[in-house]
């Protein structure tokens, strides 16, 4: 076994073996910071890999959790496959617009405008009535999972949308380490480094962005599904422009561009969250000292420390 | 005289009240290398933004076999087989010089949607890559992060990222300025077997350089062609004596 998938194996061996502690809590909390993982990875794909900060990206995890809310009659469980399919498609087609408009700005001008194109969406959902308006709609009965009569598994127990989240968390980063190194992935990186010498090179840049930018928006969709799925309940606090902050920050924590990075990110802000509101009720202020002194003294994200110490065990010079 | 593979007329190009470019013709064809020449700010840059797409002209029209591209954008030239190189050099400095060539190589054949290929396993993008490496000398130094490279080093890898999308047309910006003595004499003869099988516009101060490769010289002054022709006619003008080293003239 090569010796750079040595730690990953072993942190997933222990995510996987996890739920046999019993502890429902945790598995729950977990469940959802695996779940903004994969939130995480699909913007970093934006941020870290392709050099667009959008702080918008809830409002495609907004798209894909509103449509299994809206999927789900009220007495009756929504099929999963097909409203999953509905859900990404959605959030890809409304990335596929937006991106078509955002894309023609850059550098803080796309902050902005990524920015307000979210808060656009959390108002159609916060002041019209077909998502429930601000008070937002349950998910009475988890999606219902069964093929042709098969049922592979149950969301309803805790246990086991466990493992399916773990299991698309491993699909999603899999995916997109494929993606990274197709030749796809190497032009995005390329427009990351130099947009200019890219377009002069013969690359059409703006459609590449805007592949990108879709397929970002539908993983997002994914991960949004994913959420109203496990939590049964959507609001349109999760289109709002702290949860785009939220992520960009896990981006940034875990290291933005690094493979693990997004992860890493998820679980330490979300723990870190944990455990100042735990101790303190002025969790805030010490979790904002925490980012700043992370960020002062680990520029490139915890991400990098991952890397450092690894290459400080095996040696060598392996980017991983 | 052969039909010229990129034909420009009356190419003009304003920034507020200072024409850069002001109604240029230009010519390239096939087998020749045309060098530009003139003082700074005489609109050589300018001129080559211009050809390659980095700026629009304010007017005027471009001709590449016959087809009008003024208005396309940079990509669409260059997939249409007209490559630059930069005279301030505009690489991707984190990756390694191969990858530096394999992402120009791969703009030939760009397959965005095989997304289960690793990219630098693709052996006609990489063969690509290689070889304008080898052409421009860098072979040896595949591996290493482009970042790292001396100056002249960079400006070989220039030329081999234009080299590597295989381009009918090549529009170089000053490729020899800060190489040492050796790089500059393999560029020199790299650019002469180079002429044979392109259309080449070259932008270049070294004047030994430039009077031994060239077929055509064009010089420019204050954004207008001051002559066109032969290096033999360019050696010989009084008009352009005058440009270069008639400072006391009432040129100010």
């Amino acid at each position: 076994m090569p010796r750079h998938l040595i730690a990953p194996l072993c942190t997933l061996a222990l995510i996987a073996a996890f739920p046999l502690s019993g502890a429902t809590f945790y598995v729950e909390l977990t469940t959802k910071i695996m779940i903004m993982a994969i939130f995480a990875l699909s913007l970093d794909l934006l941020v870290g890999w392709t050099g667009l900060v959008s702080f918008g990206h809830a409002a495609f995890f907004g798209v894909g959790a509103y449509a299994l809310a809206l999927l789900s009659p009220k007495a009756a469980a929504a099929g999963l496959w097909s409203s999953l399919g509905i859900a990404i498609v959605a959030a890809a087609l409304c990335a596929l617009v937006v991106g078509i408009f955002v894309l023609r700005t850059r550098g803080i001008y796309f902050i902005m405008v990524t920015l307000a194109f979210a808060q656009m969406f959390y108002f159609v959902f916060h002041d019209t009535d077909f998502g429930g308006g601000s008070d937002g709609r349950y998910v009475n009965l988890k999606p219902d999972a069964s093929i042709l009569g098969f049922t592979p598994f149950d969301l309803d127990k805790p246990n086991q949308i466990y493992y399916v989240v773990l299991a698309v968390l491993v699909l999603v980063f899999a995916f997109l380490q494929m993606v990274l190194r197709s030749p796809f992935g190497r032009a995005l990186q390329g427009i990351k480094a130099n947009e200019q010498r890219m377009r002069a090179l013969g690359y059409p840049v703006t459609a590449y962005k805007l592949a990108a930018f879709t397929l970002a928006g539908a993983l997002a969709g994914l991960a949004g599904y994913l959420l109203a799925a496990q939590s049964g309940f959507v609001n349109p606090e999760i289109l709002s422009w702290h949860q785009s902050g939220n992520v960009l920050l896990m981006v940034i924590l875990g290291g933005a561009g690094t493979p693990y990075g997004p992860i890493v990110g998820a679980f330490a802000l979300t723990m870190l969250h944990e455990f100042f509101s735990s101790v303190t009720r002025h969790w805030q202020l010490f979790l904002g000292a925490a980012i700043v002194l992370i960020v002062l003294f680990m520029p490139g994200g915890l991400g990098h420390l991952v890397r450092r110490i690894r290459r400080s065990l095996f040696g060598g010079t392996r980017d991983g | 005289m052969a039909e010229p593979v990129l034909d420009a007329r009356g190419l003009t190009r304003r920034f507020g009240g200072l024409t850069a470019c002001d109604s240029v013709a230009l010519a390239l064809e096939r087998g020749q290398l045309h060098a530009l020449l003139g003082p700074n700010g005489a609109g050589k840059s300018t001129l080559i933004n211009l050809l390659s797409g980095d700026l629009k002209p304010t007017s005027g029209s471009i001709r590449f076999k016959g087809t009008e591209i003024a208005a396309m954008p940079p990509d669409r030239r260059s997939r249409l087989g007209i490559g630059r190189s930069y005279q301030k050099t505009n690489i991707f400095p984190a990756f390694t010089v191969f990858e530096n060539a394999r992402l120009a190589a791969q703009s030939r054949d760009p397959r965005p949607f095989a997304l289960a290929t690793d990219a630098s396993r693709d052996p006609v993008s990489r063969d690509r890559a290689l070889r304008g490496l080898e052409l421009a000398g860098l072979h040896e130094h595949v591996e290493r992060q482009a970042g790292a490279l001396s100056h002249g080093e960079q400006r070989q890898l220039e030329i081999a990222m234009v080299l590597a999308t295989e381009p009918e047309v090549l529009l170089l910006d000053e490729p020899l300025a800060g190489m040492g003595p050796e790089e500059s004499t393999r560029m020199v003869g790299l650019l002469k077997r180079l002429a044979s099988g392109h259309a080449i516009l070259l932008v270049e101060h070294d004047m030994d350089a430039v009077f031994a490769l060239a077929d055509v010289i064009t010089v420019m002054v204050n954004g207008q062609v001051l002559e066109s022709g032969p290096p033999a006619q360019i050696r010989a003008s009084a008009n352009v004596q005058r440009a270069y080293l008639g400072h006391e003239d009432e040129h100010g």
